[in-house]
């Protein structure tokens, strides 16, 4: 029973904060380049817009055309709900295990990736393809990544990794964990599409991968798209910002651990989302085939975690 | 007699029944007479192989030989034993929705007394080398189900000329693959003085012989299984195959190659030392990431699905090597979930291969094409082939709520869960398998979102496409049946998960909350059934939202969305499968080689303009293209060289005979 409350504290959370997140970042981002930007509330403006206005059907378009959106939604919903963004408390049957939250990962990239194959015009295949080989070589990283800081606590459940994490802060600054980290860091901004992986902004033809496959999506599905990528990247940054800094996270459901989560995760996640903002905006996007070499890279960092994990222990 | 017994008795009545019906039943309703008499023969193959998973023992059927100037052979036994019986039940699924798929879909020689009579003959084949109890029986059906699948794929040789090509690679490759078994079995039945599996496992062989013996076996198997370096036959054959056949060999056939393995390692040569395990891990892997890639770049549909299965039984062997290397480093626990993942994996890819090929099937039925580049738009014309491919497509893809996922998550936890700090080879191995592992699961997934996503979603691109019809009811039904046992064993993997722990020897294995899967060795737990109400419990207020904001701004019909900014765009400015996997052709332009080429047509008199452009692009086989037509090239060598030789002339020939004549005086006068 308390689980289920702390399932929907995780999926109020993610729902509150993610505009907000989105907000911060491209305000900080305006800012550092000298724009004043639409302020913090105007991506929640954009999605109610966007929910509202009618979408459109072209001959010959299947179910997928607005299942996608609404799948999407769901699976970064799932993520949000088996994450443990406020709380260690697990579902006791779907207890936020790795290889599950990684394939509920999986499942919105999926739908994304058939939404643009879809409409059957060069700009939706060619964001499919590319989006697909991005998410093809990110994975091994998630996995191995996951698996050097699962190894020394002895499981592959999240919200176990995070409890053992913060009741032991000695282990955050070995080399196993920072590595690790860093691997993770550049799996979400390949995953979420970051720059340099992908700019979020771009309508520029040749170097779209996101924006190219939900260019022929408008009205309330362009909306659930765009809610749903952004709560991706609540859900996969926030994980990230609770493994490097495990602390405030609530280990039961009692009213004050779970508003201390709640304000600490809020925090982290903001300051998580600002530097990434920030950091942002001193880069240029990389070319779409020097992509794979930053993935290789950190799969490097990830297998160099993992050999460290036995020279450590 | 009991039950098993009883079953694998009726197995040979229904054969010889199917076959007769294939002879005797007038043309018109042939399809019907001889599928439903394969589709028996292959329900009561499932019943008895699941009655044998369960542990029922029978006596075993036997027949018993006697020759001149031999004292003692062992008797020709039918008895299988829990592992038999697991495979016996997975042929015998696989048999009966292909026959069912095979009324609807035969036509041709495919649908001649030979075609059907070769069918019966195959299925029978298969189902009787899981049940084989010694060495005799098992060659004699392995060659039942090598002649019976071989005539099959040759059935429309007359009209297709790479079918004959493609029946030659086979035909050789599976004989390779017999040789090397008799040469095997002749080493530890030498070795035990027996042919029956009990006598040979109660022998301890040796260590050069068991090793000899071990490479051998596994060496033949691996052919029949379509590991890499000797996967060739695969993407030849596959899709020259009748779909239904296809579905039978790649979901079924291909399955007794790991069958074999499992045998070799569990009881015929259990206890073999290390580097037997590191030499599955390793050919495993290399056979899971060579095949994926392969398959993300196919744009045929059959040969892409035909590389996935290099793939997957890849990663089944993968699963065996990293079982027996855990178990040999005394973690019994990781190695049990490690071999009950290789069975999970077994049972999910006959589920899922079955449904894609069958799907194949349908889409080349109704379209006449397999080449993705020309199809398209499906989805909107054939909503069941579409609907039922797509769960195989989520399956092969590793996605929740489907067999594949199980699978895959239980060959995933073996590997986080073994300590790999217990020395270094471990250390070094386990993780490099988990990379191999999620980069097969990466590219899995691309190639399978391009399957789906190219053929059945988009504009159609051929006309043929276009005027594509849904498939007529008996394959609709068995699509529909498989992709039905593909979520359901993905919805309740613990019971299955349980009964198969048993095949193995595996603890620690049990169900959880009467669907999930739980492995009590460490503690974790998957429950699909209950992720699946997590997902509903978000999905429904998300689709009421969603329709409350429909009804006030409903969806508009359009010509076109946006288009591109331009008019309504030619299905050849789509993407296609050749242009979805350029990406990855770059990316991997080491292990993957493609061959284009670009014909330009000029007007006359104006070389710079263009009239006509044509790209073409195949992708090589790297292994092939360096390693088997080298050797054919060196063996055609020889016969040229053999035939200088030999040109016809008496002259030479008496010279021959004087010369040898000559060596000979030479030789005895020395």
């Amino acid at each position: 029973m308390t689980a289920i409350l702390v399932v929907l504290v995780h999926l109020a959370f993610a729902l509150a904060i993610t505009p907000v997140l989105i907000g911060v970042m491209r305000t900080v981002r305006a800012r550092l380049e000298g724009r004043s930007g639409g302020g913090i509330g105007q991506p929640w403006r954009d999605v109610l817009k966007l929910l509202a206005k009618e979408p459109l059907r072209a001959p010959g378009s299947t179910p997928v055309l607005s299942a996608a959106p609404v799948l999407l939604m769901a699976s970064s919903l799932v993520l949000s709900a088996l994450v443990p963004l406020v709380s260690t408390l697990a579902l006791p049957s779907v207890p936020g295990d790795l290889f599950v939250v990684v394939s509920v990962l999986l499942l919105g990239t999926v739908a994304l990736a058939l939404l643009g194959l879809e409409s059957g015009t060069a700009f939706g295949g060619m964001g499919s393809s590319r989006h697909m080989v991005i998410a093809a070589l990110v994975e091994p990283t998630v996995l191995l990544s996951i698996y050097a800081i699962s190894g020394p606590v002895g499981s592959s459940v999240l919200s176990v990794i995070v409890a053992a994490r913060s009741a032991d802060p000695a282990s955050l600054l070995n080399p196993v964990s920072l590595l690790a980290i860093v691997a993770l860091v550049v799996v979400v901004i390949a995953e979420t599409g970051r720059l340099p992986v992908d700019n979020p902004s771009t309508h520029l033809e040749l170097t779209m991968v996101h924006e190219a496959m939900i260019l022929e999506s408008g009205g309330r599905d362009l909306g659930w798209l765009e809610f749903g990528s952004w709560l991706r990247l609540t859900a996969l940054l926030g994980l990230v910002a609770n493994l490097a800094v495990p602390f405030g996270v609530a280990p039961d459901a009692s009213l004050v651990g779970l508003l201390v989560g709640v304000a600490t995760g809020a925090v982290k996640l903001l300051l998580a989302g600002a530097l990434l903002a920030a950091v942002e905006v001193f880069l240029a996007k990389l070319r779409l085939f020097r992509v794979p070499e930053l993935l290789a890279g950190s799969f490097v960092l990830a297998f160099l975690s993992v050999s460290a994990a036995y020279l450590v222990f | 007699m009991n039950l098993v017994d009883a079953g694998l008795f009726a197995q040979l009545c229904l054969a010889a029944a199917a076959i007769l019906l294939a002879v005797f039943a007038p043309v018109g309703h042939r399809n019907l007479a001889a599928g439903i008499g394969v589709a028996a023969l292959g329900v009561v193959g499932a019943a008895t192989g699941v009655t044998a998973l369960l542990g029922v023992q029978g006596a075993g059927l036997r027949v018993p030989l006697a020759l001149p100037g031999f004292d003692a052979i062992d008797p020709l036994t039918l008895a299988p034993d829990r592992l038999g019986g697991f495979f016996l039940a997975i042929v015998g699924v696989v048999v009966a929705v292909a026959a069912v798929f095979g009324i609807g879909y035969a036509h041709g020689p495919v649908a001649s007394r030979t075609g059907w009579t070769a069918f019966a003959a195959f299925a029978l084949g298969m189902q009787l080398v899981p049940s084989a109890g010694d060495a005799l029986t098992f060659l004699l059906a392995w060659e039942l189900m090598a002649g019976g699948s071989t005539v099959l794929l040759l059935a429309d040789h007359a009209a297709r000329e790479p079918v004959r090509r493609a029946t030659l690679w086979y035909a050789v490759m599976t004989h390779l693959s017999f040789l090397l078994l008799v040469a095997g079995f002749g080493v530890v039945i030498a070795a035990s003085g027996g042919t029956t599996w009990s006598r040979i496992a109660a022998t301890s062989i040796n260590e050069p012989l068991a090793s000899g013996a071990f490479l051998l076996l596994i060496a033949g198997f691996a052919t029949k299984a379509g590991l890499v370096p000797v996967h060739i036959w695969l993407p030849r054959a596959h899709p020259e195959a009748p779909s239904h056949v296809s579905a039978a060999m790649s979901a079924a056939m291909v399955k007794m190659g790991v069958y074999g393995v499992l045998l070799v390692v569990l009881r015929l040569l259990p206890m073999g030392p290390r580097w037997w395990a590191i030499v599955l891990v390793v050919v495993g892997a290399a056979s899971a990431l060579y095949g994926i890639l392969q398959a993300a770049v196919q744009s045929d549909l059959k040969r892409l699905l035909a590389y996935s299965t290099t793939e997957n039984i890849g990663l089944i062997v993968t699963a065996i090597g990293v079982g027996l290397l855990l178990r040999d480093s005394g973690q019994t626990g990781a190695g049990d979930v490690a071999m009950l993942a290789a069975l999970l994996l077994a049972v999910s890819h006959a589920a899922f291969k079955t449904v894609l090929f069958l799907g194949a099937g349908a889409v080349l039925h109704a379209t006449g094409e397999r080449d993705l580049d020309l199809l398209g738009g499906l989805a909107a014309r054939m909503p069941w082939t579409a609907s039922a491919f797509g769960v195989g497509a989520l399956s092969a893809a590793a996605l929740p709520v489907t067999s594949g996922f199980v699978a895959e998550w239980a060959l995933l936890q073996a590997l986080v869960h073994a300590n790999s700090q217990v020395d270094r080879l471990i250390a070094v191995v386990l993780p490099i398998t988990m990379g191999v592992v999620a980069l097969t699961i990466g590219l899995g997934l691309l190639t399978f979102v391009k399957a789906f996503g190219i053929g059945f979603l988009a504009r159609p691109r051929t006309p043929a496409a276009a005027d594509a019809h849904e498939v007529g009811p008996t394959m609709r039904a068995a699509l529909v049946f498989g992709a039905v046992v593909v979520v359901g064993l993905g919805l309740v993997p613990g019971p299955l998960a349980e009964a198969l722990a048993t095949a193995v020897n595996a603890g620690g294995v049990g169900t959880v909350g009467a669907t999930g899967l739980a492995l009590g060795g460490f503690g974790v737990l998957l429950h699909p059934l209950a992720l699946t109400l997590l997902t509903g419990a978000v999905l429904v207020p998300l689709v009421a939202v969603n329709f409350a904001i429909a009804r006030r701004a409903p969806r508009r019909d359009v010509d076109l969305t946006w288009g591109c900014g331009g008019e309504r765009t030619s299905p050849r400015m789509e993407y296609n499968a050749t242009s979805y996997s350029e990406p990855l052709v770059r990316v991997f332009r080491g292990s993957l080689r493609a061959s284009r080429s670009v014909d330009v047509v000029r007007a006359d008199g104006a070389p710079l303009l263009v009239e006509e452009m044509a790209f073409t692009q195949e992708t090589v086989d790297v292994i092939e293209d360096r390693l088997y037509l080298p050797a054919a090239r060196g063996v055609r060598r020889f016969g040229d060289f053999a035939r200088k030789l030999q040109n016809g002339s008496i002259h030479r020939y008496i010279g021959f005979s004087f010369a040898a004549l000559v060596l000979v005086l030479l030789w005895v006068a020395r």
